[in-house]
């Protein structure tokens, strides 16, 4: 009646020909706008006569419907397709790293400190710490080590220019700060002790003039060597795992008795030497004014450095304190 | 020490355990087994040779031809490395097709051009002690034998097949450090008796008066003195077997009389000398503590100084011949024409000796036994009677009477033991009878107590013991405890875990330094562990006061001062870094320095810094790392007071103050400094005193409610003198904005044309908010002519319009 059928097919091709979002306006103004032939019909569709004006109406409709969808749906296919444009333009190579983020790094001592600081503190103990330049009565004579004592030889002593000669030095052992503790807490008393000592070794592969140790300290009411036995093995499960076993073995240390030593297993079944214990001795605790009649307790230490080294198996131990970015920044 | 299974045999007649098993007993006794190795083994085609000729390798100067006889009187050449030997001399030598202990399998070679028909072995080769310097010379010490020249080496030195361990043996083991006392404790280990085989034999009998005096002037030093005269000496070779097993225990054999002493140390513990009784005046032997200027030459042939310290052996001159427990003097040497000896046997005061081998700096297989205790009983007669037996087997030894003198010996009351705490400290649960068969498997003497005390109480005490004489380090109930968790063995007590009374956890200081630590990581520094010693220099290089506290016995001389600030040394490892190539450092430390202290304190005033350096940045790159440690930590009032400091770039550098207090230095190392360090690019550096910042007040933050209402935000640029800070006028700034202040934000800063000489420009950004309500126009514009008018007011700031 409008001459209407080939309307929807003439804005399918002429929305299809648009090929901008622009474009399709100019189409849905030429198709539905105020000047197109279906605004045009629907003018017109009051002149009809009552009977065709229903059929018209929704003639018309139905092809504005169509042209609407149409147009519609060439829009949401030329806005995906302005999308993927600019999403090409747009496109990066991911794996051109221009900017890397650099996070620094814990050097390898303090992160072995940490770790056995946490299983310690899990265990109920806390963290001590003391100067490393040390007095000889903290560092050997409260320690049940006199100074004609043979065991000070061993220590291998670096000495410092105060006092009388070698009444100061640098501590040869975290030992020292059991004393300090004791000297200024009452028990019971839960500690661990990490921390730099000193020897007079010269530096090779193996060994470091300044290294670091972590000493542990009980005193309490009844503390037993069993009690330090299980304190041992179960810092040994927790931080070298289940698998690993520990013992002890009988040897010497003026500051404790029963002194031991202790090794853990290794995967091959043999035994590694890993640091020294004992129960603290009784001239210890009194040196304190800490009475051994009704305290007892038991005291541990091992070399951090050697953990790390054994951990990471470094084949030059001196990696420790040269301090090569490139070493740092491989942990 | 080192033990041999056949020598620990003649101990323990019963032992035939396997090796293996002897070596973990051994460990699990407090003896640690260094290594075991089996020794003697059968060195088929190793004969005996003897040197017929030396002549220069013609294209080699560290190899030597050699022509030995093997046997069969033909000259065999071979190409050897030592230069030892002589000829005549006779040695061992590896034939062709032989394979040494070592899996060495010996081959014709040629050398140079020179055919090898075989090895000249040292004793080490042969498996023989250590000694790998040089040939073995056979004939060293018995040019008079007749040797059998093509003979097994085996059978002419009648190796036999042993197993040898070296044990590490703790102060605390006198006994141990002998044959005999390693036996002791193995048999009680092993359940298996112990004897002296020499107590069997009879012992010799005196057949003359000894003739010279024995005296002990000071008995705090010589608690006892044994000695008896042997006539009839020929000096001259030990008996083979006795030279192999001092070789195998590292001894080098000498001569029968030497070697019988030393032989007598390593199997009795019991350290003697032996004296050339011709070279001893006056026919006495005295002992005494040195004199201050007394000096003696001792057997090693060094003239060493003496003190009141030291304890000598004298003669009937009062003239030193010895040092106490340490070393015999050169005087009284014993010497190939000596036929008359004196054999000592003293005990010594372990301290007494222990502060002379430091004294003296002079340490000696008999000092090593004497500083932990060597027995006092009955052991010493027995080492002299084995000495005189040990002599009848090279000679017709005539023994003198015995001359004893006492002085002060150590205390053997018997020492009270209570069951109950020893089982309370070993964790144990030990019956008096158990306790007491541990104790005495390893000769402690050992008897119940009554169990009432002298006043009708119940004694707390079970038994006493009396330590025996070889157990010197003995003499409490602990002691005791220790011997027995030993003999129990420390692998049966029963492990338990204390249940301590505390929640474990770090302290607010240590939070706080880990925390700090956090921070650094995430903003990319590294963390650096160096050594906190110093070089002469150093400090004065890094433009430092030079007040370092010095070492007194350092290794070397760039380790002989303790660091007083963390820069040096991280300017050395800066350098390092960019001499390997390695750029964009940044790095942090965190460890102790060492002041000198003030007064009277003795130790140092030690302090724990925090450094942080980056290189190729600028100091305000490190001011922005401290304002985000210190807003992270909530460090209160955390200031900067420009101004010179030594070290640092003089314009680029300030005092950084922390609650009031100067806490540290920011800015960039001065370039002069740089320069000496060899480091070519700028490094911005951060110097805190972080531990006494951690001791104060830190971390505390507090609730402020969000603001509901808009914000305004405005701009202020300010032409800015160079005498003013940045920082005072963001103080004006804050007074005058205060509660609406919100934020204040440096956005610009630059020094360009239009601006006067040192004059700058700077540019805040402000936002203003009230939590009451929206700010009218107004309100702000009032706001901003207050801070306006108070920066220009408090200092040399203009607006810029």
């Amino acid at each position: 009646m409008f001459d209407l059928e080939n309307l929807s097919n003439e804005a399918e091709e002429a929305s299809n020909a648009a090929s901008t979002l622009e474009d399709l306006t100019q189409v849905q103004a030429q198709f539905l706008g105020k000047k197109s032939k279906l605004v045009e019909a629907k003018k017109v569709l009051g002149n009809l006569p009552a009977e065709d004006r229903a059929n018209a109406g929704k003639e018309i409709n139905e092809i504005k419907g169509q042209i609407e969808q149409l147009i519609s749906d060439r829009k949401s296919a030329l806005q995906e397709s302005e999308w993927i444009n600019k999403f090409n333009k747009e496109r990066m190579d991911l794996t051109e790293r221009l900017r890397p983020i650099d996070r620094g790094h814990l050097h390898l001592i303090t992160q072995a400190r940490d770790e056995l600081e946490d299983v310690f503190i899990g265990m109920g103990y806390s963290v001590a710490e003391g100067p490393e330049v040390e007095t000889a009565w903290y560092n050997f004579e409260a320690l049940n080590i006199p100074d004609w004592h043979p065991a000070r030889g061993n220590f291998d002593t670096i000495f410092v220019d105060l006092g009388e000669p070698e009444e100061v030095m640098l501590r040869s052992h975290t030992s020292p700060v059991q004393i300090r503790t004791m000297e200024s807490q009452e028990p019971p008393i839960y500690i661990v002790a990490p921390g730099r000592t000193f020897r007079t070794d010269s530096a090779d592969a193996t060994h470091l003039p300044a290294f670091n140790q972590i000493e542990g300290l009980v005193i309490d009411k009844g503390i037993t060597m069993g009690d330090l036995a299980g304190t041992i093995d179960s810092f040994v499960h927790a931080f070298f795992g289940e698998e690993v076993k520990s013992r002890l073995r009988p040897s010497y240390f003026p500051f404790t008795e029963p002194s031991a030593e202790f090794d853990i297993s290794r995967s091959d079944g043999s035994w590694l030497e890993l640091g020294g214990c004992g129960m603290v001795h009784p001239n210890v605790l009194r040196n304190c004014n800490i009475d051994p009649e009704v305290w007892q307790g038991f005291a541990f230490g091992f070399g951090i450095d050697r953990l790390v080294s054994m951990r990471y198996q470094l084949d030059d131990i001196r990696e420790l304190v040269v301090n090569d970015a490139r070493f740092l920044r491989q942990f | 020490m080192k033990v041999l299974l056949s020598w620990l045999k003649e101990f323990i007649p019963d032992l035939d355990h396997d090796p293996e098993e002897i070596g973990k007993r051994l460990s699990a006794l407090g003896l640690a087994v260094e290594s075991m190795e089996v020794v003697g083994k059968e060195l088929s085609g190793v004969i005996v040779g003897k040197v017929l000729d030396l002549r220069p390798h013609p294209n080699a100067e560290r190899i030597q031809l050699v022509d030995v006889d093997l046997g069969d009187g033909e000259a065999t050449q071979i190409c050897c490395g030592a230069f030892n030997m002589q000829v005549g001399d006779v040695i061992p030598v590896a034939t062709v097709g032989s394979i040494l202990p070592d899996g060495m399998e010996i081959a014709q070679r040629k050398l140079r051009g020179e055919v090898s028909n075989g090895m000249c072995c040292s004793a080490s080769e042969i498996g023989l002690g250590d000694d790998s310097d040089g040939i073995m010379i056979l004939s060293g010490n018995d040019p008079e034998r007749e040797w059998d020249i093509g003979g097994s080496v085996s059978d002419t030195l009648g190796l036999e097949s042993d197993v040898l361990w070296d044990l590490e043996v703790n102060a605390n083991r006198p006994d141990a450090m002998s044959v005999s006392g390693v036996a002791r404790d193995l048999a009680a280990s092993l359940g298996l008796p112990f004897r002296f085989p020499m107590d069997r034999s009879e012992n010799p009998k005196s057949t003359f008066e000894a003739g010279i005096q024995i005296d002990i002037e000071d008995p705090t030093l010589c608690g006892r003195f044994l000695a008896c005269i042997v006539k009839g000496i020929t000096v001259g070779p030990s008996p083979q077997w006795l030279q192999n097993r001092l070789i195998h225990l590292g001894m080098r054999p000498i001569n029968n009389v030497v070697d019988i002493s030393n032989y007598v140390m390593l199997e009795l513990g019991q350290p003697n000398h032996t004296y050339d009784l011709d070279e001893i005046k006056g026919s006495r032997l005295g002992t005494r503590r040195a004199k201050a200027g007394e000096s003696i030459l001792t057997l090693d042939d060094v003239e060493r100084n003496l003190s009141e310290i030291d304890g000598v052996i004298v003669d009937g001159d009062d003239n030193p011949v010895g040092i106490a427990g340490i070393m015999g003097g050169a005087s009284s040497e014993i010497s190939e024409s000596t036929t008359e000896i004196i054999i000592e046997v003293a005990w010594w005061d372990p301290p007494s000796i222990s502060r002379s081998v430091k004294n003296l700096n002079l340490m000696s297989e008999a000092s090593m036994r004497f500083r932990r205790g060597a027995d006092y009983g009955i052991n010493m007669e027995r080492s002299l009677n084995r000495a005189v037996q040990l002599l009848s087997e090279t000679c017709e030894p005539e023994v003198s009477e015995l001359m004893q003198v006492d002085g002060n010996l150590p205390d053997t009351s018997p020492v009270l033991v209570s069951t109950e705490r020893v089982n309370g400290l070993l964790g144990t649960s030990l019956t008096n009878e158990e306790m007491m068969d541990l104790l005495q498997s390893i000769g402690f003497e050992c008897q119940e107590v009554i169990p009432e005390g002298e006043d009708g109480s119940p004694s707390r005490d079970d038994f006493q013991v009396i330590v025996p004489s070889w157990r010197w380090d003995t003499q409490t109930e602990t002691d005791l405890a220790e011997e027995i968790a030993r003999t129990f063995g420390y692998e049966r007590i029963e492990t338990t875990i204390p249940r301590g009374p505390f929640t474990g956890q770090l302290s607010r200081f240590q939070k706080g330094r880990r925390t700090i630590r956090e921070i650094l990581i995430g903003a990319g520094c590294d963390e650096t562990m160096p050594m906190p010693f110093l070089a002469p220099g150093d400090l004065q290089n890094a433009g430092l006061s030079n007040n370092a506290i010095s070492i007194s016995n350092p290794l070397v001389q760039e380790e002989s001062l303790l660091r007083t600030s963390l820069m040096p040394g991280q300017l050395k490892i800066i350098s390092y870094n960019q001499s390997h190539r390695i750029k964009n450092l940044k790095f942090f430390e965190i460890g102790h320095v060492y002041l000198p202290s003030e007064g009277e304190q003795l130790l140092p005033d030690e302090r724990e810094y925090l450094s942080i350096s980056i290189t190729g940045g600028d100091a305000t790159e490190i001011v922005a790392l401290l304002d985000l440690i210190s807003s992270t930590m909530a460090f209160p009032n955390m200031q900067l007071n420009q101004q010179e400091i030594g070290g640092l770039h003089p314009a680029r550098s300030a005092q950084v103050f922390v609650a009031g207090q100067n806490r540290g230095v920011v800015g960039e190392v001065d370039p002069r400094v740089l320069k000496n360090y060899g480091i070519d690019d700028s490094v911005a550096w951060l110097e805190l005193d972080l531990g006494s910042i951690l001791m104060g007040s830190f971390g505390k933050k507090k609730y402020k409610s969000v603001s509901k209402y808009p914000s305004s935000d405005i701009d202020l640029a300010f032409a800015v003198p160079a005498d003013t800070s940045s920082a005072s006028i963001e103080g004006c700034i804050r007074k005058a904005g205060g509660p609406y202040l919100q934020d204040i934000e440096l956005f610009d800063s630059y020094k360009a044309g239009g601006v006067n000489e040192g004059v700058r420009s700077l540019a805040y950004s402000l936002r203003f908010q009230s939590s009451e309500g929206t700010l009218t126009d107004n309100e702000v514009s009032k706001l901003r002519t207050a801070c306006i008018s108070e920066v220009e007011k408090k200092t040399n700031a203009k607006l810029r319009e």
